[in-house]
């Protein structure tokens, strides 16, 4: 029987269809509802993961794509919401609704794996995530807090 | 919301009608185990000792710990100390969860780390609940003090009575009631089981904190659900479960008033994981809050409901909105505008001056539909339960709603319940603005739920978001102005079309109603002699609904961009010319121009001019703004104010475009005047948001329809602003005030899209006069 690994935890799959996206599979299946649906297309980023380390849409990624990699979900990001991320986004009271912030904090937290120090242009580019809230200044700003404590 | 006043009362009771039930398929064990997060109705009852032996939906919620000390609905206090304050307002983003309950510790002087914050269910006996309108700090700031001042009032008296003082020798401080003179102190907690049995102090009998003593009012602290949003345990409609809930997603008429015309279900009915399929009936009349009809799969996911429903194969039958094009209905609107509307307001003659004028400008300003696109779909899981007969006997709702008490309203009528028997807990809302105090949805879950005999969580997805809203309507505006030879307008006629809200709850429904006109067109501020402010005719072919900033999205574009092109039209400075149409210090004599003013007191809430020159001066001054005329092409400021939602809001914004046509937005500044604040920080953060929602607005926003059906379906082609696209710098200045609350959520999108549109013209010399940006070439030599 196929398995996935999410937050260091294998899973069976058992009557899932291995077409189905690892959005549903999280949420509905595991019952893992930090993960959030916000368009299906991968238009919007609120459903970002963690795969192998990487970010990706779960809305667009099957389980038969994920097949034997790891997922790391917010679940599984800290215990305790103590990621420099996550710590950077309760210091500068970054959520208005909240709705995104889950897809906004993987996605940064992939992003300053890869680069440390992003400029202004690079965070704008990368975190293309939306927010109708309208949170980007404080996204902005995060990122940047983020990245200096992760370098030190 | 003006709007929320009527209620839908006559919705339809028939029982959703099944078609073609396939076979029951196993739901597969693993799926089982979701329903382990449910979140439990009795976590979050209504408090207060009062309602002992209430109505039935407090008996659904249970009652409070008959230990507590539960002077006022909105607060009670245990053996041991801890607070609970009962947030009935829905949390979307404003932090209103929050900012309520601080209003009560103030008052209370309780220990905020000893103070907890639960979610009330709907139930009319806690005051409006419709988190909408820029209205809870408004309507409920009093009310909080003296739910706090209540319960500490009795304290007070407890400790007295136990120490054998007057009252007036105890006073609170940080969750003790404390001696004057003697040096006693005893804890909050201690003296529950005294204080409960004292008579509850009338109103007069209170006395308020005096404002130099506030510790919470107008301080910030984090919201209560911070951690919670950051770690992924924040509990939303969409995450919300019933034990043994099946999920529901459906097909719905693709054209407003539409219906089923055939319907075949053998593909879908073979889909993994679907358990059933469920036909809606279509609304009845008007479409108030009730279900749009349509054809619903229930799963046992969501992905396998909604795998199920592109399975399905429907044909429609669209009804009178068939024709629907959305381009051909605007140039209707525009011809229209230029016709004699209903006068709603008039000062001298408006018509009479500007027909004998030599000097004459005029404008045609347009925005299209829009749609609300809160980045939660519109999500319910219902839990009906029915006799043998099929009769609904009880009905539990979860949602992410804005207005708990709406959901009763449109559920209680549906089932052929009262309305006071359903029951209703609200979720955290990932985001509103307005589509979530229009409970269709809740409706939807609780129809299936009944037909089903076990929950039934239904998600909208995005593309069901997009096609079925209640969409903010397709508008023209018309300005004329008479200039007279000191360069001011003599006179102001002005002329808005478009589709009124009320035609959502009075079906044929075609003229704007006096409460939407006065969100940026009968409430003009500026000191003209003769003013003719009319309405025309549209009939709607879409649900309309109210989206944040509602009318004073088109007619705050049309005002305020209009004075900036008279300004320019007279060689005048725009910031200096706007100060001279405001006129003197004066508030606005709003009994003579018939102005409802959102049913606030005029005398608490006049449209005080001199406030609101004061929000454009210091606008102008933190951008410093005489730079405008010396930044070079393809640089510029733009200028503009408004008052909405009781509210002040100066804009002053700062664009740069290349010689190509590429627009942004490095800065921008507001200044906000909304009386005494709560919560600086939610405010400011209200005030970007507007700031970036409005940009959505003003570059791209734009919902049409062909063959009476949405084009855009999600948001590849319905954009949204990004953080590339969104201001770099937002400045929000808060005016210090001693005034009543005023509006915060939608005043700070009132006056932004003009003055972005205003600042282009200052640095390409192309006015734009049709929104959004994204349809214009921006570019200049």
């Amino acid at each position: 029987m196929p398995t996935i690994k999410v937050n260091g935890k294998s899973y069976e799959l058992k009557d899932v269809p291995l077409d189905t996206p690892l959005l549903w599979f999280l949420r509905d299946h595991l019952g893992m509802t930090g993960t959030k649906y916000g368009c299906g297309v991968s238009e919007c980023g609120a459903c970002t993961v963690h795969l192998n380390g990487l970010a990706v849409q779960s809305c667009v990624t099957t389980l038969e794509e994920v097949g034997e990699s790891e997922v790391t979900t917010i679940e599984g990001l800290s215990k305790d919401g103590s990621h420099p991320v996550q710590k950077a986004w309760k210091e500068l009271n970054v959520p208005q609704c909240g709705y995104c912030q889950v897809g906004q904090i993987m996605m940064a937290a992939a992003m300053l794996k890869s680069n440390g120090n992003p400029t202004d242009v690079q965070i704008e580019t990368e975190m293309w995530n939306i927010c109708r809230c309208g949170t980007y200044p404080r996204i902005r700003e995060a990122v940047k807090a983020a990245a200096k404590e992760m370098s030190r | 919301m003006s709007a929320s006043k009527h209620y839908p009362n006559a919705l339809n009771e028939n029982a959703s009608a099944s078609t073609d039930s396939p076979e029951l398929v196993d739901i597969p064990s693993v799926s089982r185990r979701i329903f382990l997060a449910t979140v439990s109705a009795t976590s979050l009852v209504l408090m207060g000792k009062t309602m002992v032996g209430g109505g039935a939906a407090l008996a659904n919620a249970g009652l409070a710990d008959p230990e507590q000390f539960a002077p006022d609905f909105f607060v009670s206090i245990a053996p041991d100390g801890t607070v609970t304050c009962l947030a009935h307002r829905s949390e979307m983003g404003t932090g209103i969860r929050t900012s309520l309950p601080r209003v009560v510790a103030d008052e209370l002087e309780a220990d905020w780390a000893q103070v907890k914050i639960q979610q009330a269910i709907g139930d009319k006996r806690l005051g409006d609940q419709n988190t909408d309108g820029s209205n809870s700090i408004r309507f409920f700031f009093k009310r909080m003090r003296i739910a706090g001042a209540t319960a500490r009032t009795m304290l007070e008296r407890a400790a007295a009575a136990k120490w054998g003082v007057p009252a007036a020798e105890c006073y609170a401080e940080n969750h003790q009631i404390k001696h004057k003179t003697n040096g006693k102190s005893i804890g909050f907690g201690e003296l529950v089981e005294s204080a409960r049995k004292l008579d509850v102090p009338k109103e007069s009998e209170l006395q308020l904190k005096p404002r130099a003593k506030w510790r919470f009012i107008g301080k910030d602290v984090p919201i209560t659900d911070l951690n919670d949003i950051v770690t992924g345990k924040a509990i939303f409609g969409i995450d919300a479960r019933m034990d043994n809930q099946l999920f529901a997603v459906i097909a719905r008429p693709p054209v407003v008033g539409g219906k089923v015309k055939t319907l075949d279900t053998s593909e879908a009915k073979k889909m993994v994981g679907v358990v059933d399929i469920v036909e809606l009936p279509a609304f009845q009349g008007a479409p108030l809050f009730q279900q749009l009809g349509g054809v619903a799969v229930l799963a046992n996911s969501t992905w396998a409901a909604w795998k199920g429903r592109d399975a399905l194969k429907i044909t429609w039958d669209d009804g009178e909105n068939a024709t629907y094009d959305s381009e051909a209905f605007a140039q209707q609107l525009k011809a229209t505008a230029q016709k004699p509307g209903q006068v709603l307001r008039s000062v001298g003659d408006a018509t009479g001056v500007i027909s004998k004028s030599k000097n004459i400008v005029s404008a045609d300003y347009s925005v299209p539909h829009l749609a609300h696109a809160p980045m939660e779909t519109t999500c319910a899981v219902a839990d009906v339960k029915t006799d043998t007969t099929g009769k609904a006997t009880s009905c539990h709702v979860l949602a992410a709603t804005q207005n708990p008490q709406a959901v009763q309203q449109a559920v209680g009528p549906a089932l052929g319940m009262q309305q006071d028997d359903v029951l209703v807990n609200v979720t955290l809302l990932g985001s509103g603005f307005g589509r979530k105090s229009k409970p269709d949805y809740c409706v939807e879950a609780a129809l299936l739920s009944r037909k089903m005999g076990r929950p039934v969580h239904v998600t909208w997805t995005r593309e069901d978001d997009l096609k079925h809203d209640y969409y903010h309507a397709i508008s023209a505006v018309h300005c004329e102005a008479a200039m007279n030879d000191a360069g001011l307008p003599s006179a102001w006629l002005q002329r808005a079309v478009y589709p009124t809200i009320g035609s959502t709850f009075v079906a044929g429904a075609s003229t704007p109603a006096p409460w939407e006109a006065e969100m940026g067109l009968t409430d003009l501020p500026y000191d003209i002699p003769n003013l003719s402010l009319e309405v025309g005719e549209a009939k709607a072919h879409v649900r309309i609904g109210w989206l944040r900033s509602v009318c004073h999205i088109q007619q705050n574009f049309a005002v305020c961009s209009f004075a900036d092109e008279l300004a320019h039209h007279a060689k005048r400075d725009p910031f200096e010319f706007l100060l001279e149409l405001l006129g003197k210090d004066r508030k606005l004599d709003m009994v003579a121009a018939k102005l409802a003013n959102r049913d606030a007191p005029m005398d608490e809430y006049p449209y005080d001019i001199a406030r609101l020159k004061n929000v454009l001066r210091r606008a102008a001054e933190k951008a410093d703004w005489k730079r405008a005329k010396t930044l070079p092409k393809g640089r510029g400021l733009g200028i503009a104010c408004s008052r909405s939602f009781l509210g002040y809001t100066g804009h002053v914004i700062e664009v740069e475009v290349t010689k190509d046509g590429k627009l942004s937005i490095p800065k921008v500044w507001i200044s906000i005047d909304a009386g005494i604040i709560v919560s600086p920080d939610r405010v400011r953060a209200q005030i970007e948001g507007a700031s970036i929602m409005a940009t959505s607005q003003a570059l791209f926003g734009k919902l049409s329809f062909k063959n009476g059906r949405a084009v855009e379906s999600n948001f590849d082609s319905y954009v949204v602003a990004k953080m590339k696209d969104g201001p770099r710098e937002i400045n929000v200045d808060i005016v210090p005030s001693e005034a009543p609350p005023a509006g915060v959520g939608e005043t700070g999108v009132a006056s932004f899209a003009p003055a972005l549109c205003n600042a282009i013209f200052a640095a390409t010399g192309k006015r734009i006069r049709d929104l959004p940006l994204s349809g214009h070439d921006l570019s200049w030599a």
